[in-house]
């Protein structure tokens, strides 16, 4: 059985650069003394540290747990003391700091007790509350929590893509994967088809990978997974475009590829979750290419946390003439700011650029319309009019002409004879839109709370004039109740009366105990008080008013 | 020619039963223009328009009463969202306005007396506390108005800006350097 081939539009053939890392076997990189794990190295909210300065810690420690539905959690990458949790340099386009976790290794390596799980006898609910806490997120380079996209979703999912494409040039990480670990790679696969519940398995490897397709197939001999080889045409390795040519279904616009049924994950995903699952080994390693002009470029299987100047150390150091490093590939990556930064789980590759290898781009022209980026695009868009209302900052027109589906795969700017850099607009226009969403969103919150608080305040407005009424209301039936009835007012004028009968009796019957054999002097002074309280209205020596108190201390305060 | 009369007197009276029927049916009791304005608004809250709140002063553009650039943190995005509902000219932010960088106040808990007056302030519930209790700010709905600066009796609330991180980080309008042609290559 042949599976069809289908194809998407546009796409280039650059040079693949392939053959300068993908001779050579994986090779596992030694401890080094120091890692610095960041918190952020997935799609989502940053984790949230667990461990403080001090703390030991083991391999595959739980660091720091996700921090709501769309977040990973993080490992220690190996045994040793959290020197401190703090702001360390990482590997982003912005150069900034992140809060990160740094470990100094022990040289030890000792790992926490591990739980292999028997996930073919398990419930797929089951199997996925242990995944929630093992930090898994798709090595692809979207980064994106793994767990979450393997919960249902509102469709079934029927079809399950293994994207080994690996359409970047430069790039051999998962190519050299597949070649030599392709068992286990399709033991996860297996894992994420239990979990989904998928009825079909696809492999999709370009023909640029022989051997890595050979392996492939062998693993998938006797079982019911299919390896599709696709031509190489750069970006076959998008998800959308993979599901493209694998099952001619064109994702639509502002949707997923799970509203068709379908689930996209990268090969070195399925071995990471391989891992967590039959070794329950949470997420502390990928496998990272090192190439460009460095001395021994190939791949490295890398602690999660290592530097990425130890990494370069490790393939031999640049060569003289080297003018930086650039993290991914050439047309999606982005300039390292500082090597100190560390290997995390979005880093798939890292080349080292010289003037030779990447001339710096000429001088942006103006735009010609002459529309070989639209032939370029995979999707269908029009980079040459989004590009003009994203220079002008028009965002609102930018977004009607669909930016919002631009895969920032670089073709355009590829292509682009004038040399525009159309992909750095297109990132502009849609992160600004991303942060005025985000405060439109603010505003509503805003609107909310003043809404509750203003009638709040109302509300308490309203509750105190009833209370006060109520009380009015009270005062006067008592004397309205006193006036109308000569009953009632002949009944209380007796019992203030009485009142005051009683009060006179009291105090000619009960003179104070106390003043018996008193001295002159004392009988004095007592004299000269009760003139004074007699001046005052006093009269008889009454405390005051019990009920009277409060009100008193009230005041005070 | 009386019945014609009669004919329209009655098409007339049909239709004016109708249409007060309609009016009162679908009476608009707010104006809705308000609430189109107050979206656009940033909901700060903060009275810099010389208004007590977004609501208020959206009601005052309503009614012509008050320019469309007061708004300092709703920017020049917020003046040209406005000056598109409206039809009217965009113009620049009013003088003596100028956007300040996102703040959020953050209460010196060493400082405070716990005298309630800045949550009495918040015109979001943004801080909490009680009475001789010290009180902080919840910082996720903080909307920057600095209205609890003025009330407080000890001056122990500051505002600090809220810088970049890599999860707020935006790409940079892409610059290019404008190098001088080295002599001799021209």
């Amino acid at each position: 059985m042949t599976q069809p081939i289908y194809s998407f539009p546009g796409g280039l053939h650059p040079a693949d650069h392939k053959a300068e890392s993908n001779g050579r076997p994986i090779a596992a990189a030694p401890l080094v003394p120091r890692y610095q794990v960041p918190l952020r190295q997935h799609a989502g909210q940053p984790a949230k540290a667990i461990v403080h300065a001090g703390d030991t810690v083991l391999r595959g420690q739980l660091i720091a747990i996700p921090d709501g539905r769309i977040s990973a959690a993080v490992h220690a990458p190996t045994s040793g003391r959290v020197v401190a949790v703090g702001p360390h340099p990482v590997a982003h386009p912005s150069g900034l700091a992140d809060l990160s976790v740094v470990i100094e290794a022990d040289g030890r390596d000792e790992a926490v007790a591990m739980m292999p799980l028997a996930w073919r006898d398990m419930d797929p609910a089951e199997l996925r509350e242990h995944l929630a806490d093992m930090g898994l997120v798709g090595l692809g380079g979207a980064v994106f929590p793994s767990h979450v996209k393997l919960a249902p979703g509102p469709l079934a999912i029927d079809t399950l893509i293994l994207n080994g494409a690996e359409c970047e040039p430069w790039i051999t990480c998962d190519d050299r994967l597949m070649r030599e670990r392709a068992a286990e790679v399709m033991r996860g696969a297996e894992i994420m088809r239990h979990l989904l519940g998928a009825r079909e398995l696809l492999v999709g490897i370009e023909d640029n990978k022989p051997e890595a397709v050979a392996a492939m197939q062998a693993a998938c001999a006797g079982g019911n997974a299919r390896v599709v080889v696709v031509p190489t045409r750069y970006p076959s390795g998008g998800a959308k475009q993979l599901v493209q040519l694998l099952t001619g279904l064109e994702v639509p616009t502002g949707k997923l590829s799970t509203d068709i049924g379908i689930q996209v994950f990268n090969v070195a995903t399925a071995y990471a979750l391989q891992r967590a699952v039959e070794l329950g080994e949470p997420l502390i390693s990928r496998i990272v290419t090192v190439t460009g002009h460095v001395a021994r470029p190939g791949n490295y299987e890398v602690r999660l946390g290592t530097p990425i100047a130890e990494l370069i150390a490790l393939a031999g150091g640049e060569l003289p003439g080297a003018s930086g490093q650039l993290i991914g590939g050439p047309l999606m990556g982005f300039d390292l700011d500082t090597p100190q930064a560390p290997v995390t789980k979005g880093v798939n590759c890292i080349i080292i650029t010289s003037a030779d290898l990447f001339p710096p781009r000429p001088r942006a022209m103006p735009c010609t319309r002459c529309g070989l980026c639209a032939q370029a695009c995979p999707v269908r868009l029009q980079p040459y009019e989004m590009y003009l209302y994203a220079r002008a900052k028009d965002l609102d027109k930018a977004r009607a002409y669909n930016l919002a589906d631009c895969i920032e795969c670089g073709c355009c700017s590829y292509v682009c004879p004038s040399h525009i850099p159309l992909v750095d607009y297109y990132r502009f226009a849609k992160s600004e839109l991303a942060a005025r969403e985000r405060e439109q969103h603010a505003a509503e919150l805003a609107r909310e709370r003043h809404d509750f608080h203003s009638e709040r305040l109302e509300r308490e407005k309203r509750e105190k004039a009833e209370r006060l009424g109520r009380k009015a209301s009270e005062r006067l039936e008592a004397g309205a109740v006193a006036a109308d009835d000569p009953e009632a007012a002949r009944k209380k004028a007796l019992l203030e009366a009485a009142v005051e009968r009683a009060r006179k009796a009291k105090e000619a019957a009960a003179p104070p105990a106390n003043t018996d054999h008193l001295s002159p002097a004392q009988q004095a002074e007592i004299e000269a008080i009760e003139a004074r309280r007699a001046q005052a209205g006093l009269g008889g020596g009454s405390a005051p008013a019990p009920d009277e108190q409060p009100d008193t201390v009230a005041e005070k305060t | 020619m009386l019945s014609a009369i009669l004919v329209m007197a009655a098409i007339g009276l049909a239709l004016g039963v109708i249409l007060g029927w309609a009016e009162v049916r679908f009476k608009v009791a707010d104006n809705p223009l308000v609430d189109k304005i107050d979206k656009i608004l940033p909901q700060t809250q903060c009275g810099q328009c010389g208004f007590p709140g977004c609501r208020p002063y959206a009601e005052a553009i309503a009614r012509h009463e008050a320019d469309i650039n007061l708004c300092p943190p709703g920017g020049e995005h917020g003046i040209r969202q406005l000056a598109d509902l409206l039809g009217v000219e965009f113009k620049p932010l009013g003088e003596g306005r100028a956007p300040k960088p996102k703040s959020v106040a953050i209460i010196d808990e060493n400082l405070c007396i716990g005298c309630t007056l800045c949550i009495q302030a918040c015109p979001v519930d943004a801080i909490v506390g009680s009475s001789k209790q010290m009180h902080t700010i919840v910082a996720d709905v903080c909307t920057g108005c600095e209205l609890c600066l003025a009330p407080c009796p000890v001056d122990c609330i500051h505002m600090e800006v809220i810088h970049e991180n890599v999860g707020s980080w935006k790409w940079r309008y892409p610059v290019f350097p404008i190098h001088s042609e080295p002599a001799g290559t021209a």
